[in-house]
């Protein structure tokens, strides 16, 4: 019980400092910083109306984090999540073109929902062979992918899939209204949150309750002990990779089919980048995401109350989100070293 | 009972947070017009968003006016949240959401708030399409660009001049387009490189493309990108002249600033904001040129001769008058083929002008990216 309540005193506290933190920098930019507080509060969490719109944003997230998260568990820092969902969202919305009318929407969603996980999984999978069959650096395969998947689709959406109806903002053809993803009962929170729960939840059980998982853990620990020990360990990499990649892959594919209803250059809104973040305040644990992509989701949400009541430029929440980063990353250097948070020795 | 201090101690700061919340709720019973503006970029990126911005804070100075803002919003779910937050938390009346990939968003809730006015910059408004309060509003900016292109004509001694462009849609071809024929029209020599960076902020492509037009001895830049910023410091840095885009970007080229377009939402918005306080109905469409002042051009830099001005003068004159019009034949495109025939002429308010997909000869480039 003493190693969990570890696990979460450190990171509040962490919060709490940068928090404090922050509002030193608040001050400094001539706000009160209390006030500040306290318009965070009431536009992240502070009614329904302010949870939807930080739940909605938190979305994606929880789904791009994982693509970091997952790798990194087997020792390999992935960049990718950007690249992934453009990717997987792309191939999405080409499935929901081609299947739309023909089969009934509950088998076109099905459908798409595949061919963007599968799609992801391909592009970090193959980040994940390169990496361990031919030595490329993951991290910057992977950023590099990214470039290549926003510029297949520049390339595809301005040239032979736009729909000559979206003049100044090429698009696909779209999707069909009968194929989207709708919302949660009465709220406007769209389904991409549930099934974002969903995958980090199964994510995790899969991470830590399962051999593979450990294997996992295994491989990013110590690639040398693991290949002693026989675990297959090319084939743990890839998988991890695979996995990270189909879930922002399905990212793209929530984005397409619960907001745009077609591929464009939207797709491509940092989503990734910002699950980088998630991911590693989580410390690469599938279930801590949940929570810290909601705490992101509310420090998006409020920022534009901060630029509309208190005239801070918009800046202001990136840096609340690099000091938390910051100190986060700091207080690892905490773990095991806090005596009143370790379990008491056992009497000999 | 170390666990229980601290669940206490996460109570009693929500509870203090949720106090401070109730406590600073402001009203807005007031009877200011309050208007909502979202950018798609930041403020002050001497570009897009910066004109908008300036619009803003002009008609923020009146006092009957509230006016809030907020930056860097993208163009997904978001923008929807930060426009119903405006609508709920700040009571606006009227929104103005100024990117191009906005007007989707605006039409996916702009029923649920029928009291409130949508107003969207560049979209096209269709009255059996869309609903009774949602509107657009757009100027035809290739009329000072068309003026940009005389002056470049007259100052370019290579006679090669650079556009810097971010993607091959209709607005942005017209702009080449209209620069182009404005050159043309001081000498038919002149030729336009193109090169489509394949976004709307791509600094480091901008600054690539800059630089290589320069080597191949093009002398005057230009660009159409949210940003000309890169542009206009890496003309200057280079030691060629530029032409501005959106704002004014004099300050950011002393030595080779010609003239630029710029949009002038400080009026548009001013007179959206009369009319809501007159109670009068706002028109679903607002479309002006130089005449209407919806667009201008930036003042000459120092370099432009006395001859350039003269001409530049002598066209924004038949502008103001209505007797200039851009597109008038014969025009051929940069492939050979005739597209505008002899006698044959369309004026700004042509609705076939806005989907134009071809560049004009002289143009040295292709319309895609």
């Amino acid at each position: 019980m003493k190693a969990h309540f570890e696990s979460i005193a450190i990171p509040s506290g962490a919060l709490l400092v940068s928090l404090l933190l922050f509002g030193v920098f608040i001050g400094i930019a001539g706000a009160n910083p209390f006030e500040v507080f306290a318009s965070i509060y009431r536009g992240a969490f502070g009614s329904w109306f302010a949870w939807q719109d930080t739940l909605v944003r938190a979305a994606p997230l929880m789904l791009t984090a994982l693509c970091t998260a997952l790798p990194a568990r087997a020792g390999l820092i992935v960049i990718g999540g950007e690249g992934a969902m453009v990717a997987g969202g792309f191939s999405a919305a080409l499935t929901g073109i081609a299947l739309n009318g023909t089969f009934p929407p509950f088998i076109v969603i099905t459908c798409m929902m595949f061919v963007a996980m599968l799609t992801g999984s391909l592009w970090i999978g193959a980040v994940g062979a390169l990496r361990h069959y031919r030595g490329v650096n993951e991290t910057i395969s992977s950023l590099l992918l990214n470039y290549i998947a926003i510029a297949l689709l520049n390339f595809f959406v301005v040239g032979m899939l736009k729909d000559p109806e979206t003049l100044n903002k090429p698009s696909t053809y779209p999707i069909g209204d009968a194929n989207m993803l709708g919302a949660m009962g009465s709220s406007s929170i769209h389904w991409g949150l549930g099934i974002g729960i969903i995958i980090c939840i199964a994510l995790w059980f899969l991470m830590r309750r399962t051999t593979f998982g450990f294997g996992m853990d295994v491989a990013g620990g110590n690639v040398r002990a693991a290949q002693l020990t026989g675990l297959p360990v090319g084939r743990l990499i890839v998988m991890a990779c695979a996995l990270g990649g189909a879930a922002a892959g399905l990212a793209g594919m929530i984005e397409v089919a619960a907001v745009h209803g077609r591929a464009n250059t939207s797709l491509n809104a940092g989503y990734g980048y910002a699950g980088i973040l998630v991911a590693f305040l989580a410390r690469h644990n599938p279930l801590a995401i949940i929570p810290v992509a909601i705490l992101l989701g509310g420090i998006r949400a409020s920022g534009g109350l901060l630029q509309r009541a208190h005239d801070l430029p918009d800046a202001t929440t990136l840096v609340m989100q690099g000091i938390i980063f910051v100190v986060i990353l700091a207080s690892e250097a905490l773990y095991g070293r806090l005596p009143w948070l370790q379990p008491k020795a056992q009497p000999a | 009972m170390k666990r229980r201090t601290f669940l206490k101690g996460i109570a009693g700061a929500g509870s203090l947070a949720a106090l401070g919340g109730a406590g600073i709720t402001r009203a807005f019973a007031d009877d200011k017009v309050k208007m909502g503006f979202v950018y798609v970029g930041p403020r002050d990126d001497y570009g897009y968003n910066q004109a908008h911005f300036e619009g803003k804070s002009a008609v923020a100075k009146q006092g009957w006016v509230k006016a809030f803002d907020e930056e860097n919003v993208p163009e997904t779910i978001e923008v929807i949240k930060t426009m119903e937050s405006m609508i709920n938390l700040d009571g606006a009346q009227v929104l103005f959401p100024t990117s191009f990939g906005y007007f989707p968003h605006i039409l996916k809730i702009a029923e649920k708030y029928p009291k409130v006015m949508f107003l969207h910059c560049g979209g096209l408004w269709d009255a059996s399409k869309h609903p009774k309060n949602v509107g657009s509003y757009f100027g035809y900016i290739d009329e000072p660009v068309y003026l940009a292109g005389i002056v470049a004509g007259h100052m370019s001694k290579t006679g090669k001049l650079g556009y810097i462009a971010a993607i091959p849609i209709p607005q942005v071809l017209r702009n080449i387009n209209s620069f182009t024929l404005g050159a043309r029209s001081v000498n038919p020599k002149i030729t336009t490189n193109v090169v489509f960076t394949g976004g709307w902020a791509n600094p480091v492509k901008e600054a690539e493309s800059a630089n290589s037009m320069v080597d191949q001895g093009i002398d005057v830049l230009t660009c159409h990108v949210d940003s000309p910023k890169v542009v206009v410091e890496t003309a200057e840095k280079r030691g060629v002249m530029c032409c501005g885009y959106h704002t004014n970007q004099a300050v950011l080229a002393p030595k080779g600033f010609l003239t630029g377009a710029e949009w002038n939402w400080s009026k548009v918005y001013a007179d959206y904001a009369e009319m809501i306080k007159g109670g009068k109905t706002i028109p679903n469409l607002v479309r002006g040129g130089i005449k209407e002042g919806i667009v201008k051009s930036s003042p000459y830099g120092a370099p432009v001769s006395d001859k350039a001005r003269k001409h530049a003068d002598e066209v924004r004159a038949k502008f103001m008058d209505g007797s200039m019009v851009v597109y008038k034949g014969t025009i051929k495109d940069n492939k050979g083929n005739t597209v505008i025939a002899a006698g044959k002429e369309y004026k700004q308010t042509d609705i076939w002008l806005e989907s134009m997909d071809w560049l004009v000869e002289g143009v040295i480039g292709a319309a895609k990216s």
